[in-house]
Parts: structure tokens; C-alpha cells; sequence
């Protein structure tokens, strides 16, 4: 028997351990555009010391090893790009603790969002926690290992801003804990020292992500969302400094699409606010529309397009039947908010090239101090000529977002590369140095974030 | 029949493998598919299976027995149809029961599904046992043949072979006949109902079943039909039409639920009892009853009704649908559904799991032993409890 | 393309001048709104093309029957004064674009009930109070097609309506209804007001909803159990183009025994929702929008209002959440009425 093989089967069980073409080929496929790459072996481990050992057993044999989320990053991410093992961590979903007066959860890194939610909304339903965009079944650790954002970005940032907490299986193997949970004390901060943060964003080429303390918010009885709506997309950036200023939403994106026509070249701004009482609504609202938006009402460059309408749960998947086809992909973007114009008019000009119907969207994250802006391109699956426009379109925004001076989140290899072609050399080589020092046989996600 | 008869075709792509399939409604968590619970690796999630379908139709990979077990292995518990959000989500289970009509089609099943096949084929019941052996269920009881009566109560396979669900069939029967409820029985006449036929894509036995289980019912004149089964009920009230079948068909629980309003059947008065109430797929999910069962379990005195998380839309299948009380893909483990599903009762702290589908009840007992909890949690049908079976 | 009939002589000769000197929210003696009438006729600009907060009701106000409102929408068009912001009225035009294929079509040679674009409540037309009608418009992808325009009224966009009233007209047309109830009375108000208003000719005979329910409540009267509720009603502003039709609100309650509470904004002096109002662009609008609502809603509590009857999804869909939290139960006039006949609300 395969060695590979019979060690994962010791340390996991012999169920949670495949060598079959199904399970090969069902963990070699993305559901962006990314082309197949097959796994040599399929793993679902329970526990961060499984995961240890197999690190340990991987860096023995040589074999790569790819943690794998909730496979929902849709940019090929967690594809075994060299083979070796793809590490299903779906398995390792226990909420561990709850603390409330401190406002963060330990959970273990596989644990969905989706779970999440409904664990709050039973037993804490006076907190929350920031959910992206995602489907539910995103996994938090998944989503940390990129950098995720959610509906809480504004005015907290990045969901790898509002972590408390780590524990880390290294490429060597060893368990690590970042935060004060090192010092065997309860998860409630990450900072100082030893916070190091080489893993989050690193989507899994520092290590895996194994447990995580989240920081919770306050959850208020009422969550509506209004929409503010401009015609004139150079209008973005102003309003959103002006919203930003007051500072009441909990989440601001500015979404343009195509399809349906009534979003076609116009710009929503959706705001998303919460009280425990309508008087809490309303001061905010009055903070918001009458005090500083009030100014593009009058003059009629803007409009209230929806208030108190219900916080929609995202239901991203929709978009991949947009074609009837089960698929979309989309490029995402750090970029500064004053990008906004040109950031959307790429993705009408863009899309149009490609015949697919332009869907863009900008998130706020924190006080404006930047937007997560993406370009979403949809295609048939079972139509080779779509994916490969969507493939190409991805490509030319990946590009458009360099020069337009923004920086891709979660780039799949084609953007890591532009980069860090473009990445001054000290930096990069202290990122060489850094994947060196922790993962010296490079056996961790290879393929991802690989100094030429 | 060729692969490129696939009959969704221009659906089966469209699948994102997006994970929603696998949440029950309140998002608990991505157990609520029974065979992703079991085996925990995406091929085993219906996304991961409508892809597997998809590479096999475009031969992208080749059959193989494993993929035969991944196809089988789904119970139609349809818990991925509640929460799948696109417009095709009606079709899932259809998707796979289409890729099951043509591994049939081309002797590809696996062979424990072939050998429930035959044994229906050439028994009338999935065990294999003896056709005229069907009636023995009753022996003791003084049931009447169904001649004119108001009533035929359609017994099934598992009521007339399963030893546990023998139990329950008889306790029905002796219900109906408390509340005096006018009915016959067919007794070795009767076959199986081609539910799970149909389910594992064997559309040209369910033809004959249909066929002739209409037939005998026409010979009689039957024009109302109980089921001890929700499986039956499934196909004698949605499959049978198709075959030209007529008639009205009540699960057991939709008459007593009625009875019991009526007055015409008094509830057995227990001593204080905590109860909670299993939906069965083919009642709940499939056929949308979830309040008579309810309502005949309030109806008992001295019962406290207490709801698993997972209830109704979000219920946690036993694993036993599609033939698996039979095939057992699913089993073996301790994230075996049913053992799965029974850890969730006990936590209830409900003395008595109750369920209302004999499938239901063999799984569930047989899950109740191997997690050590007889002396905790004691599982029956409602018509045993309806009954005062002991 | 279609023109509005409106004869200048019947206004210069009113006295009254009711449909400016009536209005709710501007304040206008009959001298003053006699001036600013004159100026919208002969197209100069007019107070009353900026502060219209476009409630319809001076259509019902006019003693003459010569379509004010419409007048003022056209000039507002005519004279780019819009009431809302441009991104709002650029957003209401594009909603009405059909984008997902066309309708399939037969012919039902029967009475129709017209579900416009509101499909997704297909589901309040049921039970024995609508059994004798075939549903249109019953496909939310295609339901633009059935569309009235009427909406635009709102947004100074007459151009728009009667660019697009004729193919909506064609569609229902091809069904070849013997009449058709419609289900929204804003779709009443477009075939039976608007378009006679503007010679936009109309081939089918229109029922309004709540004449056809009067008629089978009739029918079923043996059923009925009276539903012993005080009720308050939300008139839409359409229904100020079918004030006959209106005078079945009190006749409905009549028959299913639900006593319509005495109050202040009733019939004529109804309230506006505010749907629209919320995003005007004159100065506060959104606060006045919000007293408005709080105002009607306090005047219904005030008069004993156990429930709230709504018959517009707009007013529904703008003022339900705010009834319910203020302990009055939002409810439709169909499920109303559906309940005196012993039917469960849909």
C-alpha cells in the first residue's frame, strides 16, 4: 500500500481518507474558472493534532499539502496546484467557547459561518459576528486564510481585523497560539506580541489555521437597510466620505449591475443600519439623509431609492445562474474608495468586450480607508467559450486593477504574479524568507505566493 | 440507454456546489445531509454528486463501483431541495434518480441496490422472501378482506415483513378497529409499492408494481387507501397516477388525526411521558404533513411533546430512504444517520422517539442499541402508542 | 402621440378652484390657486409644479372631471421640474423594462383577473371569491409586460406612460377577455381614467377589484360571518381616479360586519401613503414623509382601528411594518374579506 496513504488512513481513519478517482476529481475542480488540478490524496482530518501529524508525515514523504476551506474562494485557491494532499478541515467544526461579556468565540477554524450565525442567534442573539458574503458554508478559518471581509466592514475593516486570537499548525508541524491564549490565558486579544500575522491572507502557504477567536459586535434588535441611489458615479467617493463621517451604518457597498434593468448604470449605496429602537433609526437616518445627503436630494443628483427594507441574507450562489450555467468568478480588489469611477466604468467596458452583462460592487471597509471593489463575471459551465471570456475578462481586470494603483485580495496565481512583479525587492524577499523559514521543504500550498 | 439520454442534461451544470444543500433551515450546521454526515468529503454532498453525475455522462471519468455507491448513496431525504435557492432546486432529486435509470439500464447498480431489485421483482418485497409468506404479519389477527368496506389499509412491505414494523402494522390495525373504522386488507395480493423502486431507478418494475397493485384495487373498487407507510403513501398518491390509479390516500396519521377530532377515537392516557416526534421524509418533506402526527400525539394524555432542533423542513432523515434500510450505504459509522439522529432525540431528554413510517422505526431502534440508549430512549409508532402496545 | 383632452374653458370658468384649495399639503386660497392654475395652463412655471407631492387626489377634487393632475405631471414634465431626483426617476423607468422573454398567450374568452406587476401576490386571489376568473400576469419574470405605467405619474413622465400604454393594452388584449378585473387600482385607474384622458384607445371592459368582490360577497352572502372588527383603510392615491369604485370600501364592510372607524383622514381627506413622497427632492421631504405617516397612523389608533386595509402593495409595502408596530394588524381587503367567508388568509 501507497505509505502516503496508510499513514493518513492511521492518523485519520480509513473514512475520511481517499484515493478514488470521485473524491480526486471532485477536490480537483474549483467553481470559478480555474482549470483542474488533481490531489493525490484526499484527507478530512478532526483535530489540530491530525493535522500536525500529518504536516509532520508530508514533510517526511515530501508531499504537498493544500487546506482546504469551505472551497468557496473561487479563484483555485485550495486547488493542489503540485498535487500531494488536499486537507478537507470541514471536519474540525466545534465552537469551543462563548464569551459574552468579552465579546469574542473560539471556534475551530472549519466551523461555517453559517454555524456560526445560527449559534449566536440561539444563545447569544445580542451579538454578532462579521458574515462575508460568501455562501454560508464558508468556513471562518477559510476565510481568514484570504483575508475575508463581511457585513460588518465598516467601520471594523477586514474580518482579519476583528480576530482575538489563533492557533496555527505550522508547515513543520508544530501547534502554535498567537494572542493572549499563548500564555494559557482566555482568547481576547491578539495583540501584542506574539502576534506575528504571517498567516492570515497567505490563503494557506504559512500554515493552516486550526482554531480562531473571533471578536463579536453588538447585534441590535432592528437591522434595516436603505439605499441611496446616484446616476453619476463620480458622485461615489463624496457621498461616501459624507456617510462615512457620520459614521451609523454597519455595512456600505455601492452595487451597479446590468441585470435587472433597474440597476443598469446606477449606483446603489446600501446602507445597512441597526438600532434597538426606531428612535435609534431615526436619529441615524436623520444624521445621514437629512443632514449630509440632504444637499444631493435637493439638487437631484441623488435619491433615497429604499428605506427599512430587510437586510437581505446574501445569496451569492443566484449569481452563478445568471447564464443558467452554475458558474461566476469575480476579481477582488483593495482599492482606494476615490477609485470608484474608474473602477466601474472598466467593468461596464470590460464585460461589454466579453458579452457578459457588467456586474460591479464596492464594500467600505472601515471609514473609508478603502473598498473591497469586485468585478463579477459569470459564465455556463458547460459553455467552454463563456468560461474562457469570464477567464480572460478576469485577466484584464486583474491587470486594470494594478493600474488603477489598487491591490488584488485573494489574487489566484495570475494576479499573485503581477504582484509581485511589481512588489519592491525588499519585500520580497523578505516574503521568500519568510515562507523559507516556515515551510523549508515547501510543501504548503505550493504553487501559491511563490517568489520566481 | 445511452449516456447522452441523460434527461437533465441542460440542467445538471448548474449546480455551484455552493454548500447550501447541506444546512437545514436555520443553518445549525453542514450536517443535514445524511450521506455528507456520513461520509464528510464533498463527492458524498448532492453538489459534489450532481458533479460526479455530470463527469460520468461527459465521461470525464469512468464508472466505477465507488461512483455507483456515491449515486446510491443518496437517501431522497430532499432536505437539499428545501434549501437550495435556485430555480432548478425541484430537480435535484430527479438528477439523481435519472443517473440511477441509466446505471440500471446498463447493470452498473451497486449490488446490494441489484439485489433489492430482484428481490421485488421476483418476491414483491425487498428481503426476498416469500411471496405468499406477505399475510403472516396478521395471522393472529382477525382482519377483514378487503371486500366493500370504506377503507383499504395498504400494510406495505415493511408492515408485512419487518419483524420491528410488524409490530406497528398490527397496533394500526388495532386502532382502526377501536375506533371502528370500516376496512379490509388485501393480504397476499398485495404488493410491494415501488416507491424505492422508483428511487433507485428501476422505472420499468415500478410499472409493474403500479400496474399491478391498480389492478387488484380495481377488482375490489377501492377508492380510499391508509398506508402504514409514508414510503406507500408517496407512491400510491404520486406515482400511481401516473399509472392511471385513482383513488384517495391518507397516511394512518392524517385518519387518526381526524378520528381523534371527530371523537370517534379516544387517545390512551399515559402516564406522564416526554415524546418527541421524528418526521419521516416521505411524510414531511415530500408530501407536506407535519401537523397530523402532532396532532395525534397531543392528543394522548399525559404526553409532553418536546421538538429536536432539527424538526419538520429541517428533520434529520434516518438514512433509511431510497432503499438504504435495506442497502445500508450509509451505515457503520458512528455518524451513521440514524445514529446521528437518535443522539439528537436523546438530547431532548424525550423518554420515547416516536415516528410515524416503518422504515423510520427498524433504523431508529437498531441505532438506539448501538449508542447504549434502550434504557434511555425507547423508540415507537405512533400507532403503537395509539395502540398501548408495550 | 396621445395628447391630454383638457378643457381650458371649464377651468377658467370654476369658482372653486377645489383641486388646488383642497389640496392636503399646500396651502392655496381659491384667488391664488385660480393664478397658479392659469400659469400651468398657458406652461409657465407655477409654485405647484415644485411642491406637488403627487397624490392624485385633485383629480378627485376637480368638480369638473378635467384631469389637474395630469395637467401639472405633463407640465412638469414639459418644464423639467421634477419632483424627484433624477437617479429615482431614472431607476422607476428602468424597472418597468420586460428583460426575461415575452409571455405566453392564449386566448381565455372569459372574464380575466389582471395581476399587472404584481405577480408574486397571485397567491391573495384564491378561494371562492375569485374562482370564476383566469388569472394574467401570474409569471413574476413576465410581468412587465402587464405593467400599467401609471407609476409614472409620480415621476413627470407622461411621455413614458403613453410610449408604453398601447403594447400593455395589446398584451392583455390578446387574451381576449370578455372584462377584466384588475387587481391593483392603479391598473383601473390607467384603463377607465387615464387613457380616455389622453384618446389612448382601450378594448376591454375594466372591473375594479373591489366591485367584482362586492359582487361575489353578494353571491356568497349565506357564508358569510361577520367579521366584527373595526377597520381603518388606507386609500391609495390611484384610487383617486375611480372615487365611484371607492364607494365600495364602505359597502364591503357593510356586508362582512367590519365597522369602519370614524376618523379624520377618510375617503376625500385620506392620507397618502408616502411611498414616493420619501424621496422628493423638495427640502425635508423625507422627515415630512415620516410625520405624514406617523400623523395617519396616530389618527387611526386614535378611532379604535383594530386593523389596517390595504389594497395597494405600494401603501402595504410603505406604511405595513410601521401599523403592525404600532399594534395595528396590517391586512389585505382581499384576505379581509376572504376571512368572513370562512377562508384562511392567504
Amino acid at each position: 500500500m501507497d505509505s502516503v496513504y496508510a499513514a493518513l488512513v492511521e492518523i485519520v481513519g480509513q473514512d475520511y481518507v481517499s484515493t478514488r478517482t470521485e473524491e480526486l476529481f471532485t477536490y480537483s475542480k474549483d467553481l470559478g474558472t480555474s482549470e483542474p488540478q488533481w490531489p493525490d490524496y484526499v484527507a478530512a482530518p478532526a483535530t489540530a493534532e491530525e493535522v500536525s501529524r500529518i504536516v509532520q508525515m508530508a514533510n517526511e514523504k515530501n508531499v504537498a499539502v493544500v487546506p482546504l476551506g469551505g472551497g468557496l474562494s473561487l479563484a483555485g485557491l485550495a486547488l493542489p496546484l503540485k498535487g500531494g494532499i488536499e486537507l478537507d478541515l470541514k471536519r474540525m467544526n466545534q465552537i469551543l467557547e462563548l464569551n459574552e461579556k468579552g465579546r469574542y468565540v473560539v471556534v475551530e477554524a472549519g466551523t461555517s459561518h453559517g454555524k456560526l450565525t445560527a449559534h449566536l442567534h440561539k444563545h447569544a442573539p445580542h451579538l454578532m459576528h462579521s458574515e462575508p458574503g460568501a455562501p454560508p458554508a464558508a468556513t471562518i478559518g477559510g476565510n481568514l486564510a484570504i483575508h475575508g471581509q463581511g457585513d460588518l466592514g465598516h467601520p471594523y475593516g477586514f474580518n482579519s481585523d476583528m480576530v482575538s486570537g489563533m492557533e496555527v499548525v505550522l508547515p513543520t508541524g508544530e501547534v502554535c497560539r498567537f494572542g493572549s491564549c499563548a500564555l494559557g490565558n482566555s482568547w481576547y486579544t491578539l495583540h501584542p506580541l506574539p502576534d506575528v500575522s504571517m498567516f492570515m491572507g497567505w490563503s494557506g502557504s504559512t500554515g493552516i489555521i486550526t482554531k480562531v477567536s473571533l471578536r463579536l459586535f453588538p447585534c441590535k434588535k432592528i437591522q434595516e437597510q436603505d439605499a441611496f441611489v446616484v446616476e453619476d458615479e463620480e458622485l461615489v467617493p463624496d457621498i461616501l466620505y459624507e456617510l462615512t463621517h457620520v459614521g451609523m451604518a454597519e455595512d456600505m457597498m455601492v452595487v451597479s449591475q446590468e441585470i435587472p434593468p433597474p440597476f443598469n448604470r446606477l449606483h446603489y449605496i446600501l446602507i445597512n443600519i441597526s438600532g434597538d429602537s426606531r428612535k435609534e433609526l431615526e436619529f441615524k437616518r436623520q444624521l445621514m439623509f437629512d443632514d449630509r445627503l440632504s444637499k444631493y436630494i435637493q439638487d437631484g443628483t441623488g435619491g433615497i431609492g429604499a428605506g427599512g427594507q430587510e437586510v437581505p441574507r446574501p445569496v451569492v450562489s443566484k449569481t452563478s445562474d445568471w447564464r443558467k450555467g452554475g458558474g461566476f468568478e469575480y476579481v477582488g480588489a483593495i482599492m482606494p474608495v476615490t477609485t470608484y469611477p474608474e473602477c466601474y466604468k472598466s467593468g461596464v467596458e470590460i464585460s461589454g468586450r466579453h458579452g457578459i452583462p457588467y456586474t460591479t460592487l464596492g464594500r467600505v471597509l472601515g471609514s473609508g480607508h478603502s473598498m473591497m471593489f469586485s468585478w463579477t463575471f459569470a459564465f455556463n459551465r458547460a459553455d467552454e467559450e463563456t468560461v474562457r471570456h469570464a477567464r480572460q475578462a478576469l485577466h484584464e481586470t486583474d491587470e486594470k486593477v494594478l493600474e488603477l494603483g489598487g491591490t488584488l485580495w485573494k489574487p489566484a496565481v495570475f494576479g499573485q504574479k503581477l504582484l509581485m512583479d511589481r512588489m519592491d525587492d525588499g519585500t520580497l524577499q523578505m516574503m521568500q524568507k519568510v515562507k523559507h523559514m516556515l515551510d523549508p521543504n515547501g510543501i504548503m500550498n505550493p504553487g501559491n505566493w511563490e517568489v520566481a | 440507454m445511452a449516456l447522452t439520454q441523460y434527461k437533465y442534461m441542460d440542467i445538471i451544470h448548474r449546480c455551484f456546489r455552493c454548500g447550501y444543500c447541506k444546512f437545514p433551515l436555520d443553518w445549525e450546521d453542514v450536517d443535514n445531509c445524511p450521506s455528507y454526515a456520513r461520509h464528510r468529503l464533498e463527492s458524498y454532498s448532492n453538489g459534489g454528486r450532481l458533479w460526479l453525475i455530470r463527469a460520468w455522462i461527459t465521461g470525464e471519468i469512468p464508472w466505477s463501483e465507488h461512483l455507483a455507491d456515491i449515486v446510491y448513496s443518496c437517501v431522497a431525504c430532499k432536505n437539499c431541495e428545501e434549501k437550495c435557492p435556485l430555480s432548478f432546486s425541484d430537480d435535484i432529486i430527479n438528477m439523481v434518480t435519472a443517473a440511477r435509470n441509466l446505471m440500471v439500464d446498463q447493470g452498473l447498480v451497486p449490488p446490494a441496490a441489484k439485489k433489492y431489485l430482484e428481490n421485488v421483482q421476483l418476491h414483491g418485497n425487498p428481503w426476498g422472501l416469500g411471496a405468499k409468506k406477505r399475510d403472516q404479519w396478521m395471522a393472529d389477527l382477525s382482519l377483514e378482506p378487503y371486500r366493500d368496506q370504506e377503507f383499504l389499509y395498504f400494510v406495505g412491505s415493511e408492515g408485512a415483513y419487518d419483524s420491528r414494523a410488524q409490530s406497528a402494522a398490527r397496533a394500526l390495525a388495532g386502532v382502526l378497529q377501536k375506533a371502528g373504522v370500516s376496512f379490509g386488507v388485501l393480504g397476499n395480493t398485495e404488493t410491494d409499492d415501488g416507491n424505492e423502486a422508483e428511487l433507485l431507478g428501476e422505472d420499468g418494475l415500478v410499472e409493474v408494481l403500479a400496474e399491478k397493485n391498480i389492478a387488484r384495487f380495481a377488482e375490489h373498487g377501492v377508492k380510499k387507501i391508509i398506508t402504514l407507510s409514508p414510503h406507500a403513501y408517496n407512491a400510491l398518491k404520486n406515482i400511481y397516477p401516473r399509472h392511471g390509479g385513482e383513488f384517495a390516500v391518507y397516511h394512518y396519521t392524517q385518519v387518526l388525526a381526524d378520528l381523534v377530532r371527530a371523537g370517534k377515537l379516544a387517545a390512551p392516557k399515559l402516564a406522564p411521558v416526554k415524546i418527541t416526534y421524528h418526521d419521516p421524509c416521505f411524510l414531511g418533506r415530500w408530501n407536506n404533513e407535519y401537523k397530523a402526527p402532532r396532532k395525534v400525539l397531543q392528543s394522548i394524555g399525559g404526553v409532553q411533546l418536546l421538538e429536536m432542533g432539527r424538526n419538520r423542513k429541517s428533520a434529520f432523515c434516518c438514512g433509511g430512504g431510497s432503499g438504504n434500510y435495506y442497502m445500508d450505504l450509509l451505515g457503520g459509522s458512528a455518524d451513521s444517520p440514524a445514529r446521528i439522529r437518535v443522539r439528537q432525540a436523546s438530547a431532548t431528554g424525550a423518554d420515547v422517539l416516536a415516528v410515524a413510517c416503518p422504515n423510520c422505526l427498524s433504523m431508529l431502534e437498531d441505532a438506539v442499541k448501538v449508542e447504549g440508549l434502550e434504557s434511555k430512549l425507547m423508540v415507537k409508532d405512533i400507532s403503537e402508542i395509539m395502540y398501548g402496545t408495550e | 402621440m396621445f395628447e391630454l383632452q383638457f378643457d381650458e374653458s371649464k377651468c377658467h370658468a370654476c369658482v372653486t378652484r377645489d383641486c388646488l384649495t383642497r389640496c392636503q399639503y399646500m396651502d392655496l386660497d381659491a384667488q391664488a390657486a385660480g393664478i397658479e392654475m392659469e400659469k400651468i395652463i398657458s406652461g409657465q412655471d407655477s409654485r405647484v409644479l415644485h411642491e406637488c407631492r403627487t397624490c392624485y387626489a385633485c383629480e378627485e377634487y376637480c368638480p369638473t372631471g378635467n384631469h389637474p393632475f395630469y395637467l401639472i405631471v405633463k407640465r412638469q414634465e414639459e418644464l423639467g421640474i421634477t419632483p424627484l431626483p433624477d437617479p429615482i426617476i431614472r431607476q422607476g423607468i428602468q424597472v418597468g423594462v420586460p428583460f426575461r422573454g415575452d409571455p405566453e398567450i392564449t386566448e381565455i374568452n372569459g372574464p380575466v383577473l389582471n395581476m399587472g406587476v404584481f405577480s408574486p401576490l397571485a397567491r391573495l386571489a384564491q378561494g371562492k371569491l375569485f374562482e370564476d376568473l383566469t388569472r394574467i400576469s401570474t409569471d413574476s419574470r413576465k410581468m412587465h409586460h402587464f405593467f400599467c405605467q401609471l407609476m409614472y405619474l409620480h415621476f413627470a413622465r407622461t411621455s413614458v406612460i403613453n410610449q408604453r400604454l398601447p403594447g400593455v393594452i395589446e398584451t392583455i388584449s390578446a387574451y381576449k377577455p370578455t372584462e377584466v378585473v384588475h387587481f391593483h387600482d392603479e391598473c383601473y385607474g390607467t384603463y377607465t381614467s387615464y387613457a380616455p384622458a389622453f384618446g389612448i384607445e382601450v378594448p376591454f371592459r375594466s372591473i375594479h377589484l373591489f366591485e367584482h368582490l362586492y359582487n361575489r360577497l353578494t353571491e356568497l352572502r349565506e357564508e358569510i360571518r361577520p367579521v366584527n372588527y373595526k377597520v381603518a383603510y388606507q386609500r391609495p392615491c390611484s384610487s383617486r381616479l375611480s372615487p365611484d369604485a371607492h364607494a365600495y370600501v364602505d359597502k364591503i364592510f357593510d356586508l362582512i360586519g367590519a365597522e369602519h372607524v370614524s376618523r379624520r383622514y377618510v375617503d376625500e381627506n385620506a392620507l397618502c401613503c408616502g411611498s414616493t413622497i420619501v424621496s422628493q427632492k423638495q427640502e425635508g421631504s423625507r422627515r415630512f414623509c415620516l410625520e405624514l405617516q406617523e400623523e395617519n397612523i396616530e389618527d387611526m389608533k386614535q378611532a379604535g382601528a383594530e386593523l389596517c386595509i390595504f389594497n395597494c402593495p405600494a401603501c402595504m409595502q410603505t406604511m405595513g411594518k410601521q401599523v403592525a408596530e404600532n399594534g395595528i394588524m396590517p391586512i389585505w381587503m382581499s384576505d379581509l374579506c376572504r376571512m368572513a367567508i370562512g377562508e384562511t388568509p392567504a
